[in-house]
């Protein structure tokens, strides 16, 4: 069984607190997401985990009103003075909809790179190719590079998006329940996908799906909303431990089916 | 009579009634049509529909009947007010539906709206006292202010509520996806805006565009107040060719306008058959508009 202590963090979260508004939607949460592991957040609607993966890569910078204590950290460097650019650049994010631009899927791939300077079309297409090979695509779109990326199926759209968030070659990977629009099989290929990605990736994933976390991760945090509707980290380890022993009961009790 | 068939009747008749009131604004289109084209007749046999379009003499007491000058002010003015009033509306729209915080939004669509609805004569007032005086300034030949550039820059602010409309509305339906997904590959925000969501706007915004134009071809009152109504094939005033600008020139509808009160005969019906040449025109833009609208709907 893997254990913490031996893992190198690429991401954390310390004391860290988020308010929409006067809301307190995430209290005072302290993490850490283990080097080219898988850690999945699970919990109930509402619990706070998607907000929590948002802000790895500060996409709640975008919601008006939001404001945070705390620090996030990427490979120690405080995120919130990071410039936002460099940090999503290192920091990727795959959407619950899959969310292909309508442009070619040679575009697609190519957008990332382009924003951040790579203008070379040969360099483009050597980038996509790799993209698109370790996105587990490649084969089944080589010939129709210049598609619309919104002709393909949902699974292919996704795994499209993947392949875009690689292609700007990133340390981290935050996945917002990344199957959850998808039928079984597409769902089962991108999880064959995310244990490949894993060799060269962090991925942090939200999913509602438990028995998906149980499938794809090496580690598990449940988040739990308290009385003031606040979301709580509950429990935090390797899934194996989250799901056969857990130490607090109110994991028991979500794991187990009895809420949520 | 049984409540049963009574109910039955009122039914019946209902479903008429609301069919006629659908059916009349058709029907009025069509006679309008038909009633113009009607008047045209005796000009289209009389001096020939290629000739109108060809000729650019229009002196009727000398019984010549080209309209071609008319077609170029008309043609000229609202080039003049696409070039000047789309980047406006399109800044505006993007302004507001992806950068003015709520309150600004909340004083500026309103303001905009407002815009639509001041009538044509206090723009073409406004153009007198302000935009011609402007224009005069200009140092050119024979500029007096009015002429084709006064003209352009009035129908370019009253074209600009509609596509900056909806051209806004084209802007605010991008899902909500691509500019997390552009956002999230570290896109500033402009970026996000220039590379996605104007394109994924497009079918939209190009409607805009030509619902706009289709209104700027058919303004009347105000362009005959400022672009100073002389019946000329409008030509540079210096040696750039931009001072086309510069020159007067009169309108389709403005020709229509400023003469059929006197007009009769040949003349009038002339004037009419001018009408039926617009009236083919507009209809002409706006169907392409929709056309535009239901491909993109479609991608």
């Amino acid at each position: 069984m893997s254990k913490l202590e031996t893992e190198v963090t690429r991401m954390k979260a310390e004391d860290y607190c988020l308010f929409y508004g006067n809301f307190r939607a995430l209290n005072n949460i302290s993490i850490e997401i283990p080097t080219n592991r898988i850690t999945a957040f699970i919990g109930p609607s509402g619990c706070g985990k998607s907000t929590l993966l948002r802000s790895f890569n500060r996409m709640n910078d975008l919601i008006p009103g939001v404001t945070t204590t705390g620090t996030v950290y990427l490979d120690g460097r405080n995120v919130a003075q990071e410039d936002v650019v460099e940090l999503r650049k290192n920091v990727g994010m795959v959407f619950q909809r899959p969310n292909p631009f309508p442009k070619s899927i040679f575009d697609n791939v190519a957008y990332g790179p382009r924003l951040h300077g790579t203008r070379n079309r040969s360099d483009l297409a050597v980038l996509v190719e790799k993209s698109l090979k370790r996105a587990a695509l490649w084969e089944e779109v080589k010939d129709d590079l210049h598609k619309s990326g919104m002709s393909l199926s949902g699974g292919q759209q996704q795994r499209l998006c993947i392949a875009r968030a690689i292609a700007v070659e990133p340390e981290v990977i935050l996945m917002d329940e990344p199957a959850s629009a998808l039928d079984p099989v597409a769902t089962l290929r991108i999880e064959e996908l995310m244990n490949e990605l894993k060799k060269n990736y962090t991925i942090a994933i939200v999913t509602h799906n438990m028995q998906q976390a149980g499938r794809v991760s090496d580690y598990t945090a449940f988040l739990l909303t308290d009385e003031n509707r606040a979301g709580n980290l509950i429990e935090f380890g390797p899934t194996k431990q989250i799901f056969t022993t857990p130490s607090d009961s109110r994991t028991e009790d979500y794991i187990s089916g009895r809420f949520g | 009579m049984t409540p049963g068939i009574r109910r039955t009747g009122i039914e019946k008749t209902m479903k008429m009634v609301l069919m006629i009131s659908a059916l009349a604004s058709v029907l009025i289109v069509l006679l309008i049509f038909l009633f113009t084209a009607k008047e045209a007749m005796p000009a289209f046999r009389e001096i020939g529909i290629g000739k109108m379009l060809s000729d650019t003499t229009w002196r009727p007491g000398n019984n010549q009947f080209g309209i071609l000058a008319m077609i170029a002010g008309s043609g000229l003015v609202t080039l003049g007010a696409v070039f000047i009033g789309v980047p406006l509306a399109l800044g505006t729209a993007v302004f507001l539906s992806e950068i003015a915080p709520l309150w600004v939004a909340k004083i500026v669509r309103p303001s905009i709206e407002l815009l639509a609805g001041i009538p044509s004569v206090v723009y073409g007032l406004f153009g007198m006292v302000v935009i011609v005086p402007w224009v005069r300034m200009i140092p050119a030949p024979g500029n007096t202010g009015y002429g084709l550039l006064s003209a352009s820059i009035v129908l370019a602010v009253m074209v600009l509520p509609t596509i900056a409309n909806i051209s806004e509305f084209a802007v605010r339906s991008v899902p909500r996806g691509y500019k997390e997904g552009s956002m999230a590959l570290g896109a500033t925000k402009w970026e996000t805006i220039s590379r996605v969501i104007i394109p994924a706007a497009k079918p939209g915004i190009i409607s805009a565009v030509v619902l706009g134009l289709g209104r700027a071809l058919g303004e009347t009152i105000a362009m005959i107040m400022v672009i100073g109504n002389s019946v000329i094939l409008p030509t540079p005033v210096t040696s750039n060719p931009l001072s086309i600008f510069l020159s007067r020139a009169r309108t389709l509808t403005g020709n229509i306008a400023v003469e059929i009160s006197y007009a009769t005969g040949v003349h009038e019906s002339a004037l009419f058959a001018t009408g039926v040449i617009l009236f083919i025109l507009i209809m002409l833009v706006n169907s392409s508009a929709r056309f535009l609208m239901r491909k993109g709907a479609r991608s």
